[in-house]
């Protein structure tokens, strides 16, 4: 199949340009580390039983994590694609643009494994945080990352057509990205936040992440201290399909290959 | 398969309600190296743009290589393998060598040429391992036209290629792309330098605010082989100046009757551009 085979080829590529750029490699994989350390090492109070805030925070990080390579990611390079040609020059070739969908995926999904593999590995070997404790739950893990990072991927490709520029692009994804972090659960204990800022938040895939990453790495009786008293498993799914389904429909209508 | 490499009957396209093209016809044989000669937005690169399946018309027919590139549905993809497109800009990010790029786009054809031979062609050889973003401005370039026949085009539209070359550079891309058209590739070639539509094509078509003035070979643009030439020479101490449409039979005469060398004698013709100025000016 011809649109496999050059979107493994386009994956490739992409890998090795995005391992050239060093402040994308420094910004999407060490960055999330950094802030991992520096409020974990700050905020080590118990929340609950059994839980401290650095192990709430790293559930956090890692649900961020999606968003950072499939959105953030995305929806900043892409417009600076289209900026300098690079797209509307993809466009003149036999390159089916399924293609280089699938090498932005295979992007997102290597860079998302290896910054959540780290923010693991710090987690627990830092601020102990517990690795998923049954079957279950490290299912339950491989489907959020599989489920939420085609979902921040295909709003990453969707908002690529927001930013009027490559040179804007970052000032319009990153303010987005970091007041969601504030919202949704990542470096405040979400039951703490003011109920109008949980409802916001409630509308976006970033609080379902948060809260079905705390489903896989905190206790069970943590649950207790959820919004909803429930890990609301089936909820999280639903408004993740939903958006992902926004997103891919959004790209489809109005995805450019130039600004002209 | 249609007799024409392109072929364009009544093309329109409008921006805001201002035509950008306003009724286009041409043909450009298979073979042949065709240039559009206009000044800036004359409508050179929208006309190109509709070839290259970038823009959608208004209205009018236009066929390339044989099928509607608007309307090209499943084909697209065999259809893009077969023509060759240099952009009038475009500057990757850079992180990735020569090398790497131009072996990289010559997977997606099924035909490619070799790599290595088309970057030594496009004289990047010694630049191969560079990083894109260290390239000059006509490095670059030389990589866009590297990239653009990378797939063995049958059709290769080129969008004013030689901007920012130096002569040198110029003439080394000339020679490029006469051993391109030896090989068999048409060529669609726009530029707004005259003596490039003269070195490089075998028909012109000179355009101004989107209608085509005139189309023919770049000898007889404009009647510049029926234009009356001007002699001057000197003779008797005093310069002398005389238009004529026999200008070697006069030369002849002259030269009979100044018994041998004549001082200072200038046969001039009317320049491509003097011409193209002239026809440009016509429709304004």
């Amino acid at each position: 199949m011809n649109i496999l085979r050059l979107g493994l080829l386009r994956g490739r590529l992409e890998i090795k340009q995005f391992l050239r750029q060093r402040e994308s490699v420094v910004f999407t994989i060490f960055f999330p580390v950094m802030l991992l350390f520096i409020f974990g090492s700050v905020f080590k109070d118990t929340i609950a039983p059994g839980v401290t805030f650095s192990q709430y925070f790293v559930a956090g990080m890692i649900a961020t994590g999606l968003v950072n390579s499939g959105f953030q990611q995305l929806a900043i390079t892409i417009p600076m694609e289209r900026d300098f040609g690079t797209l509307k020059r993809l466009r003149g070739t036999p390159m089916s643009p399924a293609s280089y969908f699938i090498g932005k995926a295979i992007l997102v999904t290597a860079s998302t494994l290896v910054q959540i593999a780290l923010l693991m590995g710090f987690g627990a070997a830092m601020f102990g945080l517990d690795m998923p404790t049954s079957a279950a739950k490290w299912a339950r893990f491989a489907w959020l990352i599989i489920v939420g990072s085609t979902c921040t991927t295909a709003l990453g490709i969707a908002f690529s057509t927001v930013p009027k520029s490559g040179r804007g692009a970052s000032a319009v994804v990153s303010p987005i990205v970091i007041i969601l972090q504030f919202f949704s659960g990542v470096f405040f204990v979400f039951t703490q936040l003011p109920k109008w800022m949980q409802d916001f938040a409630a509308i976006f895939p970033l609080k379902w992440l948060t809260q079905g990453m705390r489903s896989v790495f905190l206790p069970d009786s943590f649950v207790q201290q959820e919004v909803a008293k429930s890990w609301e498993v089936g909820r999280t799914a639903i408004v993740l399909v939903v958006w992902t389904i926004i997103g891919i429909a959004f790209s489809i209508k109005k995805f450019k290959w130039s600004n002209s | 398969m249609s007799a024409s490499a392109i072929s364009i009957k009544g093309l329109t396209k409008k921006y805001d309600g201002k035509f950008a093209v306003a009724g286009i016809d041409l043909e450009v044989a298979y073979g042949e190296i065709f240039a559009i000669l206009g000044p800036n937005g004359a409508g050179k690169t929208t006309t190109v743009e509709i070839l290259e399946g970038y823009r959608f018309r208004d209205s009018g027919e236009v066929t390339v290589l044989g099928d509607d590139p608007q309307a090209l549905g499943d084909k697209t993809y065999t259809w893009r393998e077969r023509i060759g497109i240099v952009l009038q800009s475009s500057a990757d990010a850079g992180d990735l060598s020569v090398r790497e790029t131009v072996h990289h786009f010559a997977k997606y054809y099924p035909n490619p040429k070799d790599p290595e031979s088309v970057i030594s062609l496009t004289g990047l050889a010694e630049k191969a391992d560079d990083k894109i973003r260290n390239l000059s401005g006509g490095q670059r370039r030389r990589l866009d036209v590297a990239l653009g026949i990378i797939g063995s085009p049958e059709l290769l539209f080129l969008d004013e290629p030689t901007t920012g070359f130096d002569p040198e550079a110029r003439r080394a891309f000339w020679e490029l792309i006469k051993t391109l058209r030896d090989e068999g590739t048409t060529i669609l070639l726009t530029t707004h330098y005259l003596d490039e539509a003269e070195a490089l094509a075998d028909r012109v078509a000179v355009i101004a605010d989107g209608k085509i003035v005139e189309i023919s070979p770049p000898e007889t643009l404009g009647g510049r082989h029926l234009a009356q030439a001007k002699i001057t020479w000197v003779e008797g101490g005093k310069q002398h100046e005389r238009l004529t449409s026999t200008p070697t039979s006069d030369v002849a005469t002259i030269a009979a009757r100044m018994g041998g060398e004549v001082p200072e004698l200038q046969v001039i013709r009317p320049s491509l551009e003097d011409i193209y100025l002239q026809m440009i000016g016509h429709t304004k």
